[in-house]
């Protein structure tokens, strides 16, 4: 490399520098931390040292040993820093449920001088459940996140096991997740492509005022859209109150609170990210085209579906994956207008995010979701690439 | 050898004023955060702007949806935005155990015996107490429920009904629907076999059920006709009633109450502000004048005691409304909460 292009290089990495620090500071490093919650599992570990090593051997179906359990007590007397405490509680209370009023009514009874055994505290300290859940959060990385973000587990003699259908349905909610943004797609595609064929074929104040038509809903506020949708969709909505009055049904159509109104409100909102990326492409190919195919003979669809729609894929993969992986994310739209079945993932990790505070099951609900994503978008690269060899 | 020149100062004047804005501008005001709509509109009126004046300085108030994960997250990231903030009985719990929250001056506020011994805590101070329980619309249903089997009694009363989407509630007045006693109910809760009964209760009218997430919702579906009855918190019952004329009824037997308190984050940058300004909400002269604009229970007895018959009819706290109602487990749901969310969203799902 000669000394100008050298410079010219390091003139081009100093002007991308501001955007590849941000990416690493805002996009990188937070993405980087999330996943490593999702795995860590160093909370209890860091405060019960004395346990630890007290309860290594220990047959996980019999009761505590004495050892132990003095461990534990002097474990516990000898942490100050509250927080921390609250990470282990919480970490064991998600394992078990009652270390929450367990453990602070042990850490009160150990604060008086004479130091009881703990099983007079608590009966609890007695029962090996509790003492399995320490033992088990004991080594500083694990998978129970990752496996309970797909409805596994682990049991006491640590094979991985699937959870019980009704503690958890992560992987239904995962499915629906992607089913509903499939159909959201569809949809989409159904009614933007015509859209845009439309826009495309207008020039002038039409095409400004088409435009703007599919524009002015992408600047209002998502939640006021979908608050106009529930107005519209329920019993006595806009919808309803016609088709009543024209005696088209005998009474409401059931339109909201179920997946029929998660996928009318989730269309409306996405369909503009379908239609300018299928526009762009559209009015990029020259009108002459399908001319020339109509000189040749075509019939209009064969034109159609020889001509403009090859030539037009690349606007219909783009629109459809932006719509696709948005869809994906969806929180408020199935919160308001679905049912009790339309929930989709986000709102459960946003539940434990702020709800519970549980960041591991959190990140590990992320993790499987980037995952799939990833594997979606790589296969959209390849049928993109095969595309464009091909052309 | 110019340009690269000016092309670096430019990223060195870009990577200052980054690391510029990461650092505060001057000290914040007192951040007050409470639970939004009309009741942080009487709020605002009653304690927010009479304090501004009080202390000279400007009071910001913000309003938020509860989730203790929220606040871990704004006090583990350090130098917390929020100083003073309204949390549930779940929050204060376990925020107090977490470490989260600055300990209460009790002497500042006159001593613990001048309120309601739920509403005193080594990290809080009561600042309301609220219910939940069944609404409905007396216009329309003239003879409406009396009770929680009511609820669940599609034939004798047909159409949709709304609950809050989440196990907290919900299975306790699934149990009570039935036939479990007020005074049994959380011991037959903390049994696996009565999680089990809550949920094959809740089963029965799955189909029938509307979940609201947001209090407003519940009141909307009311007034829209989308259900017959909800589940509802009583303040914006009452609230519904005197603002839009509506004849929404409480029914107080087989309500749950609940007290909500005001916490300071721990190391908040204005917390000794704060902590005047929980004093002086918590004052009788003040406090006396928050159920003329909404229906919730005082803790402060003093100020109590100096609401008129008209307001107090509807409050939670009197004792005709006590009757047959239900105080809120909070260490239950603290120690089962997750399990049984997990639970409840796999139940949902299926």
């Amino acid at each position: 490399m000669s000394g100008t292009d050298r410079k010219k290089h390091l003139g081009s990495l100093a002007l991308i520098a501001p955007l590849l620090v941000f990416i690493a500071v805002f996009f990188l490093w937070p993405l980087a931390t999330m996943m490593s919650q999702a795995v860590s599992d160093t909370a209890v570990l860091k405060l019960l040292p004395q346990t630890a090593a007290a309860s290594r051997g220990w047959d996980p179906e019999t009761p505590p040993t004495a050892e132990m359990k003095a461990a534990l007590a002097a474990d516990l007397q000898a942490v100050d820093d509250r927080q921390a405490l609250g990470d282990m509680t919480r970490r064991l209370n998600s394992a078990q449920a009652g270390f929450r009023t367990l453990m602070s009514r042990t850490t009160r009874a150990l604060r008086s001088e004479q130091v009881p055994d703990l099983g007079e505290i608590d009966e609890r300290w007695d029962d090996p459940r509790y003492w399995q859940a320490i033992v088990g959060a004991l080594s500083p990385t694990t998978d129970r996140y990752l496996l309970a973000a797909v409805d596994l587990e682990r049991d006491v003699s640590g094979e991985i096991v699937a959870m019980p259908e009704t503690a958890s349905a992560n992987r239904a909610i995962m499915l629906r997740t992607f089913w509903v943004a499939a159909l959201v797609t569809v949809a989409c595609l159904a009614i933007g492509f015509p859209y845009a064929m439309l826009i495309a074929s207008t020039d002038g104040w039409k095409r400004q005022v088409l435009l703007a038509a599919v524009l002015l809903p992408l600047w209002t506020s998502l939640l006021v859209r979908t608050a106009a949708w529930f107005i519209i969709l329920q019993d006595n909505g806009l919808i309803n109150t016609i088709l009543v009055g024209l005696g088209l049904t005998g009474g409401p159509v059931p339109l909201i609170f179920n997946r029929t109104g998660v996928v009318i409100a989730m269309t409306h909102v996405l369909l503009p990210f379908m239609v300018l990326p299928i526009y762009s492409v559209l009015v990029s190919i020259p009108d002459n085209l399908m001319r020339a195919a109509a000189s040749l003979g075509a019939h209009p669809m064969r034109a159609f579906l020889r001509v403009l729609l090859p030539l037009s894929l690349r606007g219909i993969a783009s629109g459809s994956l932006l719509v696709f992986m948005t869809a994906i994310g969806y929180y408020i739209t199935p919160a308001l207008i679905g049912g009790a079945g339309d929930q989709m993932i986000s709102s459960v990790i946003a539940f434990y995010a702020t709800g519970s505070a549980n960041w591991g099951m959190a990140g590990a609900l992320g993790i499987v979701l980037l995952i799939v994503t990833i594997l979606l978008y790589a296969i959209y690269g390849r049928l993109s690439s095969a595309e464009e060899r091909r052309g | 050898m110019r340009l690269k020149t000016k092309t670096w100062l430019c990223i060195g004047a870009l990577a200052a004023a980054t690391g510029l804005a990461g650092v505060p501008a001057g000290a914040r005001d007192l951040t007050v955060v409470s639970w939004g709509g009309t009741y942080q509109d009487a709020q605002r009126d009653i304690y927010f702007k009479p304090f501004s004046e009080k202390l000279g300085k400007p009071v910001l108030d913000e309003a938020w949806n509860g989730g203790y994960g929220v606040l871990q997250a704004k006090v583990k990231a350090g130098a917390p935005n929020w100083d003073v903030v309204q949390v549930e009985a779940e929050e204060l719990e376990l925020g107090c155990g977490d470490g989260l929250f600055e300990p209460i001056d009790w002497d500042k506020l006159g001593g613990e015996d001048k309120f309601l011994d739920s509403a005193v805590n080594e990290c809080g101070v009561g600042a309301i107490v609220w219910s939940t329980a069944i609404a409905y619309d007396a216009d329309k249903l003239a003879d409406g429920p009396q009770s929680w089997a009511d609820f669940w009694d599609t034939a004798k009363f047909p159409g949709k009904r709304s609950l809050r989407k989440g196990p907290k509630y919900t299975l306790e007045f699934a149990l009570l629907a039935d036939g479990v006693s007020a005074e049994e109910l959380y011991d037959v809760l903390s049994t696996p076999e009565g999680v089990d009964r809550a949920f094959a209760k809740l089963e029965e009218i799955r189909d029938d059920i509307v979940w609201w997430e947001a209090g407003a919702q519940p009141l909307q579906f009311l007034a829209s006709g989308e259900v017959v009855m909800a589940s509802a918190y009583n303040g914006r019952i009452t609230g519904i009633n005197r603002s839009e004329g509506r004849n929404f009824k409480v029914v107080w037997p087989g309500s749950i109450y609940a007290v909500d308190s005001w916490v300071i984050l721990k190391d908040a940058e204005n917390k000794d502000a704060g902590m005047d300004f929980i004093a002086f909400a918590s004052e009788p002269e003040n406090q006396k004048k928050l159920p003329e604009f909404v229906a919730y229970g005082l803790p402060n007895k003093e100020a109590a005691g100096m609401v008129s018959e008209e307001y107090e009819a509807d409050l939670p706290t009197t004792e005709k409304n006590l009757e047959g109602a239900i105080s809120l487990d909070v260490d239950f749901w603290i120690d089962n909460s997750e399990a049984l969310t997990e639970r409840f969203n796999a139940w949902l799902a299926q």
